[in-house]
């Protein structure tokens, strides 16, 4: 039986091709237009090829930026996976403590990003904090207005506060939905509670965790509003992230470099992701022959 | 290889059960000789599960004893205890080869690896899995897994008994017999005690030597499928097994017959003077099989009304009517049916009785 030739469901498409376009393409190719040009004024520009990316590539500022850029992600991913699912392991399986727990978990996700920040100011000043004036009374010199490590570990606390939850709330998820029998099998087969985890528990979290990995690196990358308000960036440029340069860049009216540096900083992001979803698909699932 | 008891065992899945209703698992002795292949037959819910579970120890029954070639293991985790569960769905671990899956009981229990990879071929090759051992189990179909599943059983040498709990409902229907005769050798080979969940009687009758009916928590009777047939010793176990399952007429009971709707059915002398002493609802019982249909009255012979018949090949099923109930015949494939009205005989030594759903005799 020949196919019925009728392309007349693309017509379907066009709705969401029109979204995209308007929130996504359109956006990012008056990037990519102003990436590659010097715009003096309006009517008045020239073309200059890479010169912006290339400008961009060797700066030192950026250089320095990135690095932290990674150093701060990778801290991330190192603490707030195991942490999300330790809490999720120790979390209750039924009962009142179910709902108590999420209710709980969920609070940090609610608060605006932007007030999170303040938050964090108020409750780390060494002066009236909570957390600064105890850190202080415990005889440790702590303000992260005037020495770079506390300025890091604030930020780093502020941030393990902000989205171990999600880590917590996916992890949770996946092990909720791992099937009674595998655990009634284990028992039988005498498995350790180590072993359980390690081989039942572990495996069957693969895809939320994948879904975790990823989306903490993307939005860890990205971070922007909460040191921003928190620290400035500084003290110094010992918290300058990307997209907080890329943000003194841009409004310095330096939009060139600052379009170039964008859509480098957008394809980082792009790669990233791509190799952490490659590898989590790949582990332990190759076939030994 | 072990003889398993129950004593006096009952379980509820409520903290504090009151009523009878709120057992999953009514109070009741059972032995499962020692390398039977037993079935447990009965409908969804029933507790069939339940009571696998109280033997593999996954759960302490709220009352009563298990006990193993005479020793009280009540008090033991499953891992201690010497069985092995295969679950409806097979369980498998993922990140592991065949191998590793098969290896995984012995590993846990610190055997070294020679004997282990003894123990591993050995099963492996009874079992059709040595091309797959260096394959992830993941990777394999449905009935594979189940296998391993198995096979993780039955590496541990001294597994005393292996429980089944539906194992062939995810299995594609032409590997099912498949299966199930390599569950038949193994349990010749080996002589474990086998208990096999299921709501499949096929299954059930193919695969055990001893099938137990299980209703609304309790053991009804056990038997040889020939038992359950021709004796059943309540009305589920007659309604349940066989196809069409029994007829169960409400009845009242005179010297040497039954009333059935007005009807007098005769009755073995002894059993209707039985039946005048016990207490509780009556009712008749007969298989299907056993009636006899005729055109003209006969001695003893009952006047019904003819509602339907198929002919399903090898046989008839007639439907009938005595005054309110619906009976079925099962009637030979050459056997003519009367248009409308017919007299249909009940063999006084096939016709039982029962009182409160139990066997009067």
């Amino acid at each position: 039986m020949g196919k019925w030739e009728d392309n007349k469901a693309w017509f379907l498409v066009l709705p969401v091709f029109l979204l995209v376009a308007i929130s996504a393409i359109i956006p990012l190719m008056t990037v990519v237009n102003y990436s590659v040009q010097d715009i003096f004024g309006p009517g008045d520009r020239i073309f200059v090829g890479t010169e912006w990316f290339e400008d961009m590539l060797s700066n030192r500022r950026l250089h320095d930026a990135l690095w932290r850029q990674f150093l701060f992600s990778g801290l991330v991913l190192l603490i707030e996976i195991p942490l999300g699912v330790l809490i999720a392991l120790a979390m209750p399986k039924r009962g009142w403590g179910v709902s108590v727990s999420l209710v709980l978990l969920a609070l940090p996700l609610l608060i605006p990003w932007n007030v999170i920040g303040t938050i964090w100011i108020i409750f780390t000043r060494p002066d009236i904090g909570l957390l600064g004036v105890a850190i202080n009374g415990l005889g440790f010199e702590f303000d992260h207005t005037s020495a770079p490590l506390d300025a890091w570990i604030t930020v780093m606390l502020m941030e393990v506060w902000h989205w171990t939850p999600l880590v917590a709330l996916l992890a949770y998820a996946g092990l909720r939905a791992i099937p009674e029998a595998y655990f009634q099998a284990a028992r039988i087969d005498g498995a350790s509670p180590w072993a359980v985890f390690r081989y039942i528990q572990l495996p069957k979290m693969r895809g939320v965790l994948t879904i975790a990995v990823l989306l903490r690196f993307m939005d860890s990358f990205l971070i922007y509003a909460e040191p921003f308000v928190l620290t400035g960036g500084g003290p110094g440029n010992s918290t300058t992230f990307l997209s907080i340069y890329l943000v003194k860049l841009s409004t310095a009216m330096d939009v060139g470099p600052a379009a170039a540096f964008s859509i480098i900083y957008f394809l980082i992001i792009l790669l990233f992701s791509w190799l952490f979803y490659q590898a989590l698909q790949n582990v332990g699932t190759g076939d030994r022959q | 290889m072990a003889r398993i008891e129950l004593k006096q065992i009952a379980h509820s899945y409520l903290p504090k059960p009151e009523a009878e209703s709120d057992y999953a698992l009514r109070r009741h002795d059972h032995v499962w000789r020692d390398g039977g292949a037993y079935a447990l037959l009965g409908p969804s819910g029933c507790g069939k599960t339940t009571l696998l579970n109280v033997i593999s120890g996954l759960i302490q029954p709220t009352e009563g004893r298990v006990l193993y070639d005479g020793e009280d293991v009540t008090d033991l985790p499953p891992q201690r205890r010497n069985i092995a569960q295969v679950f409806q769905f097979p369980v498998i671990y993922d990140t592991m080869t065949v191998y590793e899956n098969l290896a995984f009981p012995l590993k846990n229990r610190g055997m070294d690896t020679a004997r282990i990879e003894a123990r591993v071929g050995e099963v492996a090759e009874m079992l059709e899995l040595t091309p797959h051992l260096r394959r992830r189990a993941m990777a394999l179909g449905a009935d594979a897994k189940q296998k391993i599943s198995l096979g993780r059983g039955l590496v541990r040498s001294d597994v005393a008994a292996i429980l089944f709990d539906e194992p062939l409902t995810v299995i594609d229907p032409h590997l099912k017999w498949q299966l199930r005769r390599k569950l038949k050798q193994i349990h010749e080979r080996y002589h474990l005690t086998l208990i096999y969940v299921t709501h499949d009687q096929n299954e059930a009758l193919t695969l055990a030597d001893q099938v137990a009916v299980m209703v609304e928590g309790e053991i009804v009777q056990v038997g040889t499928p020939q038992d359950l047939f021709e004796d059943p010793q309540h009305t589920f176990v007659g309604y349940f097994i066989g196809s069409p399952g029994m007829n169960i007429l409400p009845c009242a009971v005179e010297p040497g017959a039954a009333v059935v709707g007005g009807q007098r059915i005769p009755l073995d002398g002894r059993l209707s003077d039985k039946a005048g002493a016990v207490q509780g609802a009556l009712e008749l019982g007969i298989r299907p099989e056993y009636l006899c249909l005729a055109e003209s009255s006969a001695n003893g012979a009952v006047p019904v009304a003819v509602k339907r018949v198929e002919d399903l090949g090898n046989y008839k099923i007639a439907t009938l009517s005595l005054g309110a109930h619906t009976i079925k015949a099962k009637l030979p494939e050459d056997q003519d049916v009367p248009g409308e009205q017919a007299f249909l005989t009940f063999p006084p030594e096939r016709t039982k009785l029962y009182a409160d759903g139990r066997l009067v005799a």
